[in-house]
C-alpha cells in the first residue's frame, strides 16, 4: 500500500492537495482513485463502501480519527441519491425506518461517550482498528462460508434457496407495533437494538451500516427484502449525519476537501460498478466481496499483531 | 498594530545590542527570500533562502569565523506514547509522557561540525541543537526511561522531515557573505516560525540576530479550518450540505449524460 501511495504521489507532485483538517499534503489523484475504487466496489455489490473506505484511508496515512468522521460525512452524500430513489418507488418503511432511528440516534451517542474517552486516553486507533478486526473478521467469514454453501447448492440442486427466517423468539417480545409497509406485527424491541448497534458503530467505525443492518432485517425483523435498502439508506443517513455534526463539534475532525474528494471519485466509479455487477453472478460476487473484506481485515491485523517499526508515536498535548 | 509592536521590540533589542556589537566589531545584516509562507490548497511545501552578510568595522580577526542559523517552528505540548505488548498478543500504547515544549518544526545549518562551531556552553545558552530546543516536563514515575520519549520526539520528527540537522550546509564566502536553503515540508504547522543567525568565533557567539517568518494558512485552507474550531456546528451542517450537494450533483449529472 506504501509503495502504491509512492508511485501514486510520483505520479505528478503539482496535484497535491493540502487538507485543511487532518493537516497534510496528499495526492488529490491518490484520493479520486480511492473514492473511485470504493464506488466501483459499491456499485458493484450494492454496499456502502465505508467500511473499506476508511481502512483505506488509515493506510495512506489519514489519522484514524479524521478518516473515521469524514467518512460519516462521505456516507450521508453518497446515500442521498440511493434514498431519493427509492422514496419514489414507496420502498421506505418510514415507520421501521423511524423506530430504527431512534435506536441509531442513541446507539450513536454511545458511541461517541466511547470515542472520546478513549480519544482521551490515547486508545482511540486501537479502538477503531479492533472494530474493524472483529467486524469485518465475522462479517467476512459469514460471507465467504455462505456463499460457498450457495454455490455447492445451487450446483447440487439447482434450484433457488429461500431465505431461513427465525422469527420465533422475536415473537414472544412485548411492545408490540404493526409495520404495515413491511406488513409487520412485532415489538419494538429488536429494531431499537439493531438501531442501537449500528448507531455505535456508525461513531466508531465511520461506515453506515448496511453491513450489519440489512441481515439483521431479514434474518431478525424478518421485513421483506424490497423495502430492505430504501429503509436502511433512511435510517443511515439521519443517523451518520447526526454522527458527522457529534465529530464536528466534540472532535473538529470532520474534512470537508477530504469528503468532497473522495464522494466525486466514488460517484463515478459507483456508475461502472453498477454496470460490471450486473454482468456478474450473485454468489461470484459475494465470495469476491468476503474476500476483500477478509483482505483488509487481515491487514489490520497484522498492524496490530506484528510489532511496529516505530514503537512511539506522537499526539496532541495536554489533557 | 502587532507589527509596529515587534519592530519596536527590534529597535529596543538593537539598541541594547549596541554596546556589544561596538566591542565585538562584527554584526549580521541578515536577508530572506520571503518572510512568510501561505499554506494554500496546492501547498505541498517551501524553500527558503536565507542570506545575509557580516559587516565589520575592525579588520578580519584571525580566529575562524562560522555561522549558525536555526528556524523553528511554534513549540506546542505534546503527548509520546509507547506501545508495548498487550497480553502477549497486540501492540497498544501503554507509558505516555508529556513533552512540555517541543518545536513542531525545527532545522540547524551550519558552516562546519557543530562541536567545532559551538561550545557546548554557548549551545546549551542559546538552545542551538535539537535536543537542546526541547523540553521535556511530566515524566510520570512509573516512566524511568523519559529520555527515551523525547529522543522518540525528535526520532519521528526527523524520519518526517520536520527536525533537520544541515552540517556544513551554510556557504560562507570571504568571511562575509553566507547563504543556505531551508526545506520546509508539506506538513507543517502554522505559527510564526523563529529565524536565528549566530556568528561564532572560537565556538563562542559574536553576534546574533532573529526574525520571524510566518506560515499561515490562507484563503479556503484558512477560512475552513478557522470555521471548524469556532463555529463547529456551523461547519458541520456546512459540511454535510456541501457534501449533499457534491453527491447529488455528481449522480444527476451522470444520469442526464446517460440519457443523451
Amino acid at each position: 500500500m506504501a509503495g502504491c501511495k509512492d508511485f501514486l504521489t510520483g505520479l505528478d507532485e503539482h496535484m497535491q492537495i493540502y487538507l485543511p483538517i487532518a493537516e497534510m499534503s496528499v495526492n488529490a489523484f491518490l484520493l479520486l482513485g480511492l473514492g473511485g475504487l470504493v464506488g466501483v466496489l459499491s456499485g458493484m455489490f450494492g454496499v456502502g463502501g465505508g467500511f473499506l473506505m476508511t481502512p483505506l484511508l488509515f493506510f495512506i496515512g489519514i489519522p484514524p480519527a479524521v478518516a473515521v468522521a469524514t467518512e460519516a460525512n462521505q456516507i450521508v452524500a453518497s446515500s442521498f441519491s440511493g434514498v431519493l430513489a427509492h422514496f419514489r418507488r414507496r420502498t421506505v418503511d418510514f415507520k421501521m425506518g423511524t423506530v430504527l432511528l431512534i435506536g441509531g440516534l442513541i446507539g450513536a451517542a454511545l458511541g461517541i461517550v466511547l470515542f472520546n474517552y478513549l480519544k482521551s486516553l490515547g486508545q482511540v486507533d486501537l479502538l477503531v482498528k479492533l472494530f474493524y478486526v472483529v467486524f469485518l473478521g465475522v462479517v467476512g467469514g459469514l460471507m465467504f462460508i455462505e456463499s460457498l454453501n450457495t454455490i455447492r447448492k445451487t450446483r447440487k440442486s439447482g434450484g433457488v434457496i429461500k431465505a431461513r427466517r427465525q422469527r420465533s423468539w422475536v415473537q414472544t417480545l412485548p411492545f408490540k407495533m404493526r409495520f404495515r409497509t413491511s406488513q409487520l406485527y412485532i415489538s419494538v424491541i429488536p429494531p431499537i437494538v439493531v438501531g442501537i448497534l449500528v448507531g455505535i458503530l456508525a461513531a466508531i467505525m465511520g461506515v453506515g451500516g448496511g453491513f450489519i443492518m440489512v441481515p439483521a432485517m431479514i434474518y431478525i425483523l424478518g421485513m421483506p427484502t424490497k423495502v430492505v435498502v430504501g429503509t436502511s439508506l433512511f435510517q443511515i443517513i439521519f443517523v451518520t449525519a447526526f454522527t458527522t455534526m457529534l465529530h464536528a463539534t466534540t472532535n473538529f475532525t470532520v474534512d470537508i476537501v477530504l469528503a468532497v474528494l473522495l464522494l466525486v471519485g466514488g460517484v463515478i466509479g459507483a456508475q461502472f460498478g453498477t454496470k460490471i455487477g450486473l454482468k456478474m453472478k450473485a454468489e461470484n460476487l459475494r465470495i469476491l466481496l468476503a474476500i476483500m473484506v477478509l483482505a483488509v481485515c487481515g491487514k489490520l491485523a497484522l498492524d496490530l499483531l506484528l510489532q511496529p517499526s516505530e514503537l512511539f508515536s506522537l499526539g496532541a498535548g495536554g489533557h | 498594530m502587532a507589527r509596529g509592536g515587534i519592530r519596536m521590540r527590534y529597535l529596543l533589542a538593537y539598541l541594547l545590542m549596541l554596546p556589544g556589537l561596538l566591542m565585538a566589531g562584527e554584526e549580521v545584516v541578515l536577508g530572506l527570500s520571503k518572510d512568510h509562507v501561505s499554506i494554500t490548497t496546492a501547498f505541498d511545501g517551501s524553500e527558503i533562502l536565507i542570506f545575509g552578510a557580516v559587516k565589520r568595522e575592525t579588520p578580519v580577526p584571525e580566529s575562524e569565523l562560522h555561522v549558525v542559523i536555526t528556524v523553528a517552528g511554534p513549540s506546542h505540548p505534546i503527548t509520546v506514547r509507547r506501545k508495548d505488548k498487550w497480553l502477549g498478543l497486540i501492540w497498544v500504547n501503554n507509558a505516555a509522557v508529556e513533552v512540555d515544549l517541543a518545536p513542531t518544526f525545527y532545522a540547524v545549518a551550519t558552516t562546519g561540525p557543530m562541536a567545532e562551531v559551538l561550545s557546548v556552553t554557548e549551545n546549551l545558552r542559546h538552545k542551538v541543537s535539537i535536543e537542546n530546543a526541547i523540553r521535556l516536563v511530566g515524566a510520570p514515575d512509573d516512566v524511568g526511561d523519559s529520555v527515551v520519549f523525547s529522543e522518540a520526539v525528535i526520532r519521528i520528527r526527523r524520519n518526517s522531515g520536520l527536525y533537520q540537522e544541515l552540517e556544513g550546509q551554510v556557504a560562507l564566502d570571504q568571511q562575509t557573505l553566507f547563504r543556505t536553503a531551508i526545506k520546509m515540508p508539506a506538513n507543517l504547522t502554522e505559527g510564526d516560525y523563529t529565524t536565528r543567525i549566530f556568528l561564532t568565533r572560537g565556538g563562542k557567539v559574536v553576534s546574533s540576530q532573529e526574525t520571524t517568518i510566518e506560515v499561515r494558512k490562507v484563503g479556503l485552507e484558512r477560512w475552513l479550518f478557522t470555521m471548524s474550531r469556532q463555529k463547529p456546528a456551523l461547519y458541520g451542517l456546512m459540511s454535510l450540505a456541501i457534501a449533499i450537494a457534491a453527491g447529488w450533483g455528481a449522480s444527476a449529472a451522470f444520469q442526464l449524460a446517460r440519457r443523451d
